[in-house]
């Protein structure tokens, strides 16, 4: 099979405009990892905005109902509002999947966009793997979304759907791509005493490129400091809590103490709470500092003025920072703090479009130059 | 390409791959039957309750409390090893930007593949003993990453101010 780069002992300097021809894997890998991250923090917000704290607010609501059956001694009122919370637990859990794969998946391919000189594949398979990557990390958040309104229909299984089985056929496509472009990595380094490609990509050294990385290095780290504290401090804590506030509910529903009963959910929706707000916080700071890093190094294909490129490195910045740690506040300041960390999130979602449209002009000024209409 | 990028570059596609596999097989093999288990023993504690049977409805939580905290771990297994993965390539892929000797450069990478690797096995060892190893394991792994990822921001700093 042909590799795409020289495997001569001298450096191929691989050119800018042959790394990013027309649907070659990195100009597919990029875009598309892109446009995937775009579309599930998109979705991401529209969730968190119009769905989470409602879906919450019905999950608390169908557990209070069915303590307050247990209370009445109503044992069928139990299973039925148990039901419904398993209902709305599918759906929101089925919305935070989609949103997070989609989100991983981009980033995944553009991690993959970056480490395309290095893979050792023809192009046309790297082309084809690129598709392949892209139908699998398309196919199993939507299929993970479907999930919740397709059920169990038509299905030939007894426990999973048409829904969860296109799902899992999404990963595996993935999976192979990925396991596909190892295969050429590795090939790459048996090749002519590994591989010797300079790639201009990662040679940059720009204001906005430096400042995403070092941005980004201390995003993570901070993510990664508080996951530590609360896996030390509050994590065991938590679930002893969660163990605690139920049995104290189920005892008191057992003698009839409906007092007991209502503080032991007003205490099981604030532990909840607390949950989520560590949790989300957490993973957003990793997930953001990861975005920043992956940017830092497509600095150079941002076609647009030097000025805007380092505005939008700080829209990007200040966005990932606010949003985790206004969701960390949401606990004690409420709504204006759910609305600054919506801010945070739209902040980011911004930069990340604008920085999208300047490597959009970057490959339209390529293939311009080329003649390609 | 040094050795020091070549552990996070190999190692990290290797690791997402791990994890990813193991996403798919907990997907498919185990996920639906956790969400069933952890689902039907809340319910069936608060139909005990209900049917003012307190020993039952305690037996149920249990249950739940044990399903729960091992759902609770495999999930945080896949998602911490594709997500440590991903720094793992993506630091790899910059690491030229981190300025040390390639010794303590090599050490760091092999530092962070290694924590990488430890911390999720440590939590997903959680779910078949309550012992302290698994515990000690997920510590450790966890301090390896949070050191070596420490080093490598010092290394990024090092680069900006020298190229400033």
């Amino acid at each position: 099979m042909a590799v795409s780069h020289s495997t001569s002992r001298g450096v191929a300097s691989l050119p800018v405009e042959a790394a990013l021809a027309p649907f070659s894997a990195r100009r597919l890998l990029l875009l598309g990892g892109i446009g995937l991250i775009l579309a599930g923090m998109l979705f991401g917000d529209i969730f968190a905005v119009f769905v989470l704290h409602q879906n919450a607010a019905r999950v608390g609501a169908s557990l209070a109902d069915a303590a307050h059956a247990a209370l009445a001694g109503n044992a069928s009122a139990v299973i039925a509002s148990f039901q419904k919370v398993g209902r709305f637990l599918e759906n929101r859990g089925t919305k935070v999947d989609t949103h997070v794969h989609m989100i991983d998946f981009g980033y995944l391919g553009l991690m993959l966009a970056i480490l395309q000189p290095w893979i050792a594949l023809s192009e046309t398979a790297k082309r084809l793997l690129a598709w392949l990557f892209l139908a699998g990390a398309w196919v199993l958040p939507v299929g993970v979304f479907l999930i919740h309104y397709v059920g169990l229909a038509y299905s030939p299984l007894q426990a999973i759907g048409w829904a969860s089985i296109f799902a899992d056929l999404g990963g595996l496509f993935v999976l192979l791509a990925t396991l596909a472009y190892l295969g050429g990595l590795s090939r790459s380094f048996r090749i002519a005493a590994g591989p010797r490609v300079k790639d201009k990509l990662l040679s940059d050294r720009s204001a906005p490129g430096r400042m995403l990385l070092a941005g980004g290095v201390l995003l993570v780290l901070l993510g990664f400091l508080h996951g530590s504290y609360y896996a030390a401090v509050d994590l065991y804590n938590h679930e002893a809590s969660d163990y605690g506030i139920l049995s104290r509910m189920t005892s008191s529903a057992a003698i009839g103490d409906t007092a007991a009963v209502d503080k032991a959910l007003a205490d099981y929706g604030r532990l909840q709470g607390e949950k989520a707000v560590n949790i989300a916080a957490h993973a957003h700071a990793i997930e953001f500092g990861l975005l920043a890093i992956l940017l830092a190094f497509f600095q150079p294909y941002v076609s647009l003025r030097k000025t805007w490129k380092r505005r939008w490195a700080a829209v990007l910045l200040a966005g990932s920072l606010l949003l985790p740690v206004c969701v960390l506040l949401e606990l004690d300041y409420g709504l204006i703090a759910g609305g600054l960390a919506d801010l945070g999130g739209l902040l980011l979602i911004i930069a990340l479009l604008a920085m999208w449209v300047g490597i959009l002009r970057y490959t339209g000024e390529l293939d311009a130059a080329r003649g390609i209409q | 390409m040094s050795a020091a990028r070549r552990v996070l570059l190999i190692g990290g596609i290797a690791l997402a791959l791990w994890g990813m596999g193991y996403g798919l097989w907990y997907a498919v093999f185990a996920e639906h039957q956790a969400l069933d288990g952890i689902g039907s023993s809340l319910a069936g504690g608060f139909a005990a309750a209900a049917e003012r049977n307190p020993a039952s409805a305690a037996e149920a939580l249990v249950r739940y409390r044990e399903a729960k905290y091992i759902y609770d771990r495999q999930v945080d297994v896949h998602s911490h090893w594709i997500g440590l993965a991903m720094l793992l390539i993506v630091l790899g892929i910059g690491f030229d930007r981190v300025i040390f000797s390639d010794r303590l450069k090599l050490m760091l990478a092999l530092g962070l593949f290694l924590g990488a690797v430890l911390f999720p096995l440590g939590v997903l060892l959680q779910t078949m003993s309550h012992g302290s190893l698994p515990r000690a394991i997920a510590i450790a792994g966890s301090a390896l990453v949070i050191v070596s990822l420490a080093g490598i921001a010092l290394g990024l700093g090092r680069s900006l101010s020298a190229a400033n």
